[in-house]
């Protein structure tokens, strides 16, 4: 009874530990929705995953990226305003999952899994995906972190210095498409960019400097997988939800305790 | 004969029909401090930004020497507040910057204190400081500044533009600024450009200031003197200087006002 458990933990871990300093990166770049936008294209991927029998950690990362370089296009053109153009994007690209998901009248899909995540459904090879794609992420984000940290800051300063800004725009978009499909099984579509947010907006309170911050953000995201599975197990609730609302209330506590900034 | 960093041959820059620069032709020599005027739209930074590879010419080209190495201290500097970020920090992402120099850089341009200071409380003459540092840090050959005392008092700027010619007169590098203090740049600089769309005139600053075109572009003879030399006519009207005095007493509010805002 305590394995789905202990690979529940271990899972979860896994993704908020990288969660963290990524979302720290989509928090700095104000990417919240960009993120959202990717996450419920996730969804399509999956469908499009059981339709034409691939691999749903590989259909999923493919759609993300796809929709990544759409998005880029698409805002180059200016045809409308990029907040816009996300919720378009975004909505309609669940939409279009959920109506694909309805055609796999064969296969049958739990939906609120997908939407919300199960934690406690992982197994040995979601396992292997997440530390496989995890360590990747976190191995690109340690090579390229002053590339990357020196185009957040200042875009242009990054250019003229002569940093290829624009190949480093792209990683990050990969990046963040590849923990969305490691994290999906976890807390599901609706709530990923939670997981990926809300930890970091918690630690900038608490740190100094960037990697402080990411750091603080990766131990914040396995406190509250921690508490969430715990939560869930107790009082039997939703295993994602729980992990949202625990470190919904770290947030709500670090910004009301009585200290400044630093 | 010195060594040739830039030159602009012929730029043009058209965007959506609106054409912001053209016939652009200067250059920039070893060591030459060349100082760009012009009004508020004029396209100064646009033509600092060709350089500075940020925007491609629709016409033209910019050629610069392989040995170029550009320092750009841009007009200010906006870092996202949930960024939380140290100068130090911020300094070290100068590309293939040696760290040892950070410190001693900062303390050039005399600001070594703020070394562990966020870079989010910084005031508008420090922050101006850092990012000179920043651009010194590349090691260049050529100082790119856009209008390097943005958000200084006036004190504050003359002990920045003092600064600037103390470090170019050390390091021997080339200065390309764009600014509209006339009064303050003018008596340090070699060559002054004026531009509005196109090279108005250029030359020393004494053949400048004599020249027409500066001075219908920038007010009657004398009036270098003052700070408020804002006149600016958007068509070159010659030779009517009692009529467009007129003009300008009724304008010069507005124009002050369109100059403050467009910065913030």
């Amino acid at each position: 009874m305590m394995d789905f458990l202990i690979r529940a933990l271990i899972g979860g871990l896994g993704v908020a530990a990288v969660a963290g300093p990524l979302g720290s990166f989509v928090v700095w770049r104000r990417m919240a929705y960009f993120g959202d936008t990717l996450a419920h294209s996730a969804l399509l991927g999956v469908a499009l995953g059981f339709l034409l029998n691939v691999n749903l950690n590989l259909a999923i990362i493919v759609l993300c990226v796809g929709l990544a370089a759409v998005l880029v296009t698409l805002q180059k053109k200016h045809i409308i305003a990029t907040d816009t153009l996300l919720g378009i994007l975004a909505h309609s690209s669940l939409s279009l999952g959920l109506v694909a998901v309805s055609f796999l009248d064969n296969i049958r899909i739990d939906l609120m899994a997908y939407l919300f995540g199960d934690l406690l459904a992982i197994s040995q090879t979601d396992l292997y995906w997440v530390y496989g794609g995890g360590l990747l992420v976190i191995a690109l984000l340690v090579a390229f972190w002053k590339p990357l940290l020196a185009m957040t800051v200042n875009e242009e300063l990054a250019k003229v210095e002569g940093y290829p800004v624009e190949s480093i725009r792209l990683l990050l978009m990969l990046l963040v498409a590849l923990v969305i499909a490691v994290a999906m099984k976890i807390v599901g579509v609706l709530l990923i960019t939670s997981l990926m947010i809300i930890p970091a907006a918690t630690a900038r309170k608490l740190s100094g400097t960037p990697i402080q911050m990411a750091s603080i953000a990766s131990f914040i995201g396995c406190l509250s997988v921690c508490g969430g599975l715990w939560a869930s197990y107790h009082w039997d609730t939703p295993t994602g939800p729980s992990v949202v609302v625990c470190v919904a209330m770290l947030f709500l506590i670090t910004y009301s305790l009585p200290f400044r900034r630093r | 004969m010195s060594i040739r960093l830039v030159s602009f041959e012929n730029i043009g820059i058209t965007f959506d029909q609106r054409i912001l620069l053209s016939n652009i032709d200067m250059t920039i020599d070893e060591g030459e401090i060349v100082t760009l005027i012009g009004p508020n739209g004029s396209g100064k930074s646009t033509l600092i930004r060709t350089l500075l590879g940020l925007q491609a010419p629709t016409s033209g080209k910019v050629i610069r020497n392989k040995a170029l190495r550009i320092g750009y201290m841009p007009q200010k500097l906006h870092i996202d507040p949930t960024l939380p970020l140290t100068v130090r920090h911020f300094l070290a992402l100068v590309r293939n910057v040696n760290k040892r120099d950070i410190l001693p850089t900062l303390e050039k341009v005399g600001v070594g204190y703020l070394l562990d200071s966020q870079v989010h409380v910084l005031s508008g003459g420090e922050t101006q400081r850092v990012l000179l540092a920043r651009a010194l840090l590349s090691r260049p050959n050529l100082l790119v500044l856009d209008e390097p005392v943005q958000g200084v008092d006036v004190n504050g700027q003359v002990a920045l533009y003092n600064l600037i010619e103390d470090i170019r007169n050390e390091l021997h590098c080339a200065v390309l600024m764009v600014s509209h203090d006339l009064h303050l740049v003018m008596a340090k600089t070699d060559t002054v450009v004026c531009i509005n769309q196109h090279v108005c005139c250029s030359g020393t600053p004494q053949q400048v200031t004599g020249h027409p075109a500066y001075q219908a572009l920038f007010g009657i003879p004398g009036a270098e003197e003052s700070i408020a030399i804002y006149a600016h006519q958007h068509d070159h009207v010659h030779d009517k200087h009692g009529d467009v005095l007129d003009a300008d007493t009724s304008q010069d509010g507005d124009h002050q006002d369109h100059t403050h805002c467009s910065h913030h």
